[in-house]
């Protein structure tokens, strides 16, 4: 075991990846002698050449698109989009290409490309460096979208989805990119996709969360503990497939849900979760399922702290539930 | 139309030696069958379409010599992206044809299992990548393959086609400029035939050829008569020889002309000028190329009537058994979405499906 914050075990499953299998490759905007904006791929330039560590040109639905290109001829293709806020160019060869070749092609093509890029708020960047945007894809059949909130999660998740046959996006949270620290297994190391993992057990509520609202939800779960709830928090870790049996086991163990995203409130994951519930464990819930997500406004600039899910909100939440 | 393409066969089937690729009489007949053999199929599909036996239908008339000429250019494990009017492409590499016709129907005989509509076949034995209706979404899946055989030490080359239209998407600029840089063996083939659907060349682009776009990439681009079967062969040849020695990416610019509708949904008589497919008749791609080899003494009018008869009875028995393959499963909507077969969430909604309301 290493401590590490959840960057560094990002950079650490690419190398231990690329140093297993010489078929992976990363590609991007900065990705090679920079080591990308947030150093996600530093020191790989060097370990493995500038053929396997591809600069590319500026342009994400080229790096997407001959990311494609490798996977279909055999590579485990790596890319990079620096920001999420920046995949749009790219969304075309996601939805309509990645996502599709396996099926179109009656499983002679698959193409598993596993794009990774920073989401979310947290480094005050306005609209084109913020945004949540994870429903869109998640939306979109054939694509996986996976999002770690720990270190060990990062390696292990990021592993497995390399390993895979599938096509996936990999969701880093930016704002616990270095704040997140924890112990990372050395050398090998997977976690299985579309499985979630209890955060906390608790027996009064449930909050169901992902990504750089976990560690909001834990400090929500210590406001509410002082007041005498009991919170368990459940992580994702992957929003698809996601894992349908751990949700009803904590909200029939609770009865009362609560579900943190940072993303536009209206038709986000947390809808999806919230539609699940009321149509598989309706029986069980005490109260009504409340939401805790980011607005539906463009993501701002100076009021972010505003417009992210905080602990004081998401105890309001559960405050709402428990009392209900 | 301000380029002056290169031409080898002239309109009365004399040829130019400049640029003559000197092929075999063998193999000259041999592109004539593929291009007469396209050309049976492709009426044979527009008329099934036309009685309701398959629903649409993207025909290729017209643009023989341009798609033979090309592909023949090609090495046998070199890879094909296609777009539309590349499907040709498949019966040169040996797809079966009734492969081609179950595609085309939709059935359980389709090795896409009736998930796209028709013409969007996919053939990996062949190399023949699978395409979206996506335009220009295909060339930097080429680029893309074209490193990665590079990376393994592969000397293959990726033929990328594309259309007119397709020059105008940011995928064609993403992929030329890709090419570009990576320096990669990748040879575009533009079959450039004057009509995206209904939008003229001239509205598509001001610049006075496709070809001339490559040297804004860093590489080279040529126009070609797209009509004339051995001009296509002789610059697509050299283009891929090149990149196949490491000599980085290439263009060649098919001037050509689509001489039915875009597809058999389309009617080309509300937007085209009249005349203007009355005058390409005479340029027909197959009749020029058959005068030619009649001129070598190549082809002969019994050589004709035996190859129609023969290739017309293969198309017949190849709807006949296409068409003896029932619908596909009802459970393989559910399969191929990820690997590993159908997963819990999928597994589910399949349970949704009563088999007696879904019964063909």
């Amino acid at each position: 075991m290493a401590t590490m914050t959840l960057i560094q075990a990002v950079n650490d499953a690419l190398k231990t990846e690329m140093r297993r299998d010489d078929r992976v490759v990363v590609l991007g905007e900065d990705v090679g002698k920079k080591g990308g904006v947030f150093l996600a791929t530093e020191g790989l330039y060097d370990e493995f050449g500038a053929d396997r560590v591809i600069d590319t040109p500026l342009a994400e639905s080229g790096i997407v698109g001959t990311a494609i290109g490798m996977a279909l001829y055999g590579l485990k293709p790596v890319p990079e989009i620096q920001f999420m806020d920046f995949i749009y160019p790219a969304f075309d060869q996601i939805v309509s290409e990645l996502a599709k070749f396996r099926y179109r092609s009656g499983g002679q093509y698959p193409a598993p490309v596993v794009i990774r890029t920073p989401y979310g708020g947290g480094i005050k960047g306005g609209h084109y460096h913020s945004q949540s945007t994870e429903a869109f894809f998640v939306h979109t059949a054939g694509l996986k979208v996976v999002v770690p909130s720990t270190p060990a999660d990062a390696k292990g998740l990021l592993a497995s989805s390399i390993r895979g046959d599938d096509p996936v996006l990999f969701l880093e949270p930016k704002a616990i990119y270095r704040t997140a620290k924890g112990e990372v297994p050395e050398g090998e190391h997977l976690v299985p996709l579309g499985k979630a993992r209890v955060v906390r057990p608790g027996k009064n509520v449930s909050i169901v969360a992902y990504g750089a609202m976990i560690p909001r939800c834990e400090k929500a779960a210590e406001l509410a503990a002082a007041k005498g709830i009991d919170v368990e928090i459940l992580d994702l870790r992957t929003l698809m497939p996601y894992d349908g049996d751990a949700i009803l086991e904590t909200v029939s163990k609770t009865g009362r849900l609560v579900v943190v995203y940072e993303a536009a409130r209206t038709c986000g994951f947390g809808a999806e979760v919230s539609a699940f519930v009321a149509e598989r464990a309706i029986e069980y819930l005490e109260a009504p399922i409340v939401r805790v997500a980011g607005f539906d406004t463009p993501f701002p600039y100076s009021l972010e702290h505003v417009y992210v899910p905080d602990p004081n909100r998401i105890l309001a939440a559960i405050e709402k539930v428990a009392h209900f | 139309m301000k380029t002056k393409p290169k031409r080898v066969i002239g309109t009365a089937g004399k040829t130019c030696p400049v640029n003559d690729p000197r092929l075999s009489g063998e193999i000259q007949k041999q592109l004539y069958r593929w291009m007469a053999l396209i050309r049976a199929f492709d009426t044979k599909m527009l008329g099934l379409q036309r009685q309701g036996r398959i629903g649409f239908y993207g025909p290729i008339k017209g643009q023989e010599a341009a798609t033979v000429g090309s592909a023949a250019a090609f090495e046998k494990d070199d890879w094909i992206f296609p777009a539309l009017r590349e499907g040709g492409v498949t019966l040169m590499r040996g797809f079966p044809m009734e492969k081609i016709v179950a595609q085309l129907i939709g059935n359980a005989g389709d090795a896409c299992r009736g998930r796209q509509m028709p013409c969007h076949y996919t053939f990996r034995e062949g190399h023949y990548v699978s395409m979206s209706s996506v335009i220009a979404t295909q060339l930097p899946h080429a680029v893309g393959a074209a490193y990665a055989a590079r990376l393994r030490g592969h000397r293959i080359v990726v033929a990328a086609y594309l259309g007119d239209g397709a020059t105008s998407e940011n995928d064609f600029h993403t992929a030329m400029n890709f090419a570009g840089v990576w320096r990669v063996p990748v040879v575009f083939v533009c079959q450039n035939n004057q009509w995206a659907i209904s939008v003229p060349f001239e509205k598509q682009t001001a610049a006075s050829s496709i070809a001339v776009k490559a040297s804004a990439y860093g590489f080279e681009g040529v126009r070609v008569d797209g009509n004339d079967v051995l001009a296509v062969y002789s610059a697509t040849r050299a283009a891929a020889d090149k990149a196949r020695a490491g000599g980085g990416p290439a263009l060649v610019e098919c001037l050509t002309y689509r001489m039915e509708g875009h597809s058999s949904s389309d009617d080309p008589t509300k937007y085209r000028p009249a005349g203007e497919a009355e005058s390409w008749v005479d340029k027909d791609p197959i009749a020029r190329f058959r005068r030619h080899l009649e001129s070598l003494q190549l082809w002969s009018d019994e050589d004709e009537s035996s190859f129609q008869s023969v290739i017309a009875d293969a198309i017949a028995q190849a709807v006949d058994t296409a068409e003896r393959f029932g619908p596909p499963s009802v459970a393989s909507l559910f399969e191929d979405v990820c690997s590993n077969g159908i997963p819990p969430h999928l597994r589910e909604q399949l349970a949704e499906v009563s088999p007696a309301v879904h019964r063909p």
